[in-house]
């Protein structure tokens, strides 16, 4: 019944070659030993080798990890309430309020996120650093979180909690037995993204950012707006790597997670 | 269990701890970006006045009032240059989204006619490029673009052009950024409702004689303006503000607004000019940022 014509299998290659091919382009020009991008001076290891002294690059990596682990876990705890709130409390006051601040943030252009939060740390006089890019990356991310944990909650099985309510469990124990477990996987899956996210974000860290906490992407950023440079080649190479490998296997584990969990819905 | 007149204190929680997360770091802040367009520019710390001084009593308010202006919003429109900044803006934006739409219907409908098993391949196969940095994405095409790029040099090893082409610091390679970005977000949504779509409609309208243009234009592409909408304004919004992208890889021309408003920010150190480009940019994006709330709601209550 489902046919697929050439015209539907011509888009999809020549789409997904649009996509990989420049990240492909980018990991082989990383290997190349020489440093004009004209000439390939063979296969080489040279640039991955100069990283490794790179004490500043180094640290903003550090700094960069930090952030994205506080945030996403303080966004995936507060996109998880919120979603819980969303699709769970019916209406309360102030709902739409609530629902119209979970989903603007999701397409505010980061450059207005970004002055908005550093304007607000300027008006309370906080110095800026480590923890200011911290909460800016929590609120930023915390939305994309509830979305996800919230798609995951529309399509639950709502008799499995009845059942546990009906046999006595109280509301508390009901959520860590029943409800917990069945929606970890976009829990999980929520986290990632909110770690890919902070980890990725070059607008919102610049203006919120303060002396000591020059995240990954902003040293990038400096070091690349005024050309390429191979060394920055093999430090996006390794990025890559490290993400593609972390999703893949997030990927994988969701599956294997659903394959267990509660009978497969329709 | 909805519906219950006495909420639990747990129950209060949920709600109120996201809530007044998000009143105290998106809506206060932007209250004050609101303020901030309306004072002037000083060599202070912080460079603006007034500064809302409550020590001083109903006195200070008064004052902080009365220092209030527009000033900021009449520069926006007799400086042309801002003006330009918008409708740049405005046309990149429009024009990317209708390639977007163009590229990703056609990949977004050819995933959602594969098998079931392969379907879930090859959506993974388009977000994946999404967690890789947005950063190292744009790098990357600099990487291609530049003079001596791989681009340049497979178009001359194939005799298409004879002199190598200039593409970085142009609005062809703003474009093809953009593109390159955005298009997980336009497939995305596109394929969720595609993959939905019910077939035998299709086929309904096949058996009864209609040639397949007329197909896709009558039943295919209106059954599918859910995803089309979600896709459009997920893409158009961020789009105009976008900074990185004609940041690395535009030129000198006139700049997208979120450029302007970044070098109000960082370079002129102006920051109630900064804070009045951003609040006419919201003015101007509230529309769709409404509709597209609007869209997401709904999309969230059907269940």
């Amino acid at each position: 019944m489902r046919k697929v014509s050439s015209f539907n299998l011509l888009a999809i290659v020549l789409g997904v070659a649009f996509l990989y091919l420049p990240i492909v382009i980018l990991v082989i020009y990383s290997f190349n030993a020489s440093r004009l991008v004209a000439v390939w001076g063979g296969w080489s290891t040279h640039w991955y080798a100069e990283l490794v002294d790179d004490a500043a690059l180094l640290g903003s990596a550090f700094i960069s990890i930090r952030v994205a682990l506080v945030s996403a876990s303080a966004a995936t705890l507060l996109g998880t309430l919120a979603a819980l709130a969303l699709d769970r409390l019916g209406s309360f006051r102030g709902r739409l309020v609530f629902a119209s601040m979970i989903y603007a943030p999701l397409v505010m252009p980061e450059v207005i996120t970004g002055l908005s939060l550093l304007l607000l740390f300027v008006a309370v006089a906080i110095d800026r650093g480590f923890w200011t890019v911290a909460v800016a990356h929590t609120t930023m991310a915390m939305c994309f979180v509830t979305v996800i944990v919230q798609s995951r909650l529309v399509g639950f099985d709502m008799s499995l909690e009845e059942a546990a309510m009906d046999l006595g469990a109280p509301p508390l124990r009901t959520f860590v037995a029943v409800t917990l477990p069945l929606i970890l996987p976009a829990i999980a899956a929520a986290w990632m993204l909110a770690f890919a996210l902070s980890l990725d974000d070059l607008v919102i860290a610049s203006f919120t950012t303060g002396p000591g906490a020059t995240t990954l992407p902003i040293r990038i950023y400096s070091e690349v707006r005024l050309g390429v440079k191979p060394e920055m080649n093999a430090v996006c190479s390794i990025m890559i790597a490290v993400v593609g490998i972390v999703v893949l296997a997030a990927s994988l584990l969701a599956k294997l997670a659903a394959a267990r969990g509660a009978p497969a819905r329709p | 269990m909805n519906g219950q007149p006495k909420r639990s204190l747990a129950q209060k929680l949920v709600v109120g701890i996201p809530y007044a997360w998000l009143i105290a770091f998106f809506l206060v802040p932007f209250l004050i970006v609101l303020k901030i367009s309306l004072s002037q520019t000083a060599i202070a710390q912080p460079p603006y006045t007034p500064v809302l001084e409550l020590a001083a009593g109903w006195h200070g308010v008064k004052n902080f009032f009365a220092g209030l202006s527009l000033d900021n919003y009449v520069l926006l429109g007799s400086d042309p240059l801002y003006l330009l900044s918008y409708v740049k803006s405005l046309e990149i934006a429009a024009f990317s989204t209708l390639i977007l739409l163009v590229i990703g219907y056609p990949i977004a409908y050819g995933i959602a006619r594969t098998p079931r098993r392969l379907q879930a391949v090859l959506v993974l196969l388009v977000v994946l490029p999404f967690w890789t940095s947005f950063l190292i994405r744009i790098y990357a095409w600099m990487n291609i673009l530049q003079r001596d790029g791989p681009l340049n040099q497979v178009l001359m090893a194939l005799h298409i052009v004879r002199e190598p082409p200039v593409w970085l610091a142009t609005d062809t390679a703003i474009y093809i950024g953009i593109v390159y970005s955005y298009l997980p977000f336009m497939v995305l949504p596109l394929y969720a409702t595609l993959e939905k779509l019910d077939e035998s409609l299709i086929e309904a309208a096949a058996d009864l004689g209609c040639p397949r243009w007329k197909i896709f234009w009558l039943v295919t592409l209106p059954l599918s303006s859910p995803g089309l909408l979600a896709g459009v304004l997920l893409c158009f919004i961020p789009i105009v503000g976008e900074f990185v992208i004609p940041d690395l890889l535009g030129g000198p021309q006139t700049p997208m607004i979120g450029q302007t408003i970044w070098t109000e920010f960082f370079g002129n150190k102006d920051w109630p000019t900064a804070a009045a480009v951003a609040v006419a940019l919201v003015c101007l994006l509230v529309t769709p940022i409404v509709v597209f709330q609007q869209q997401a709601m709904r999309a969230a209550d059907r269940s």
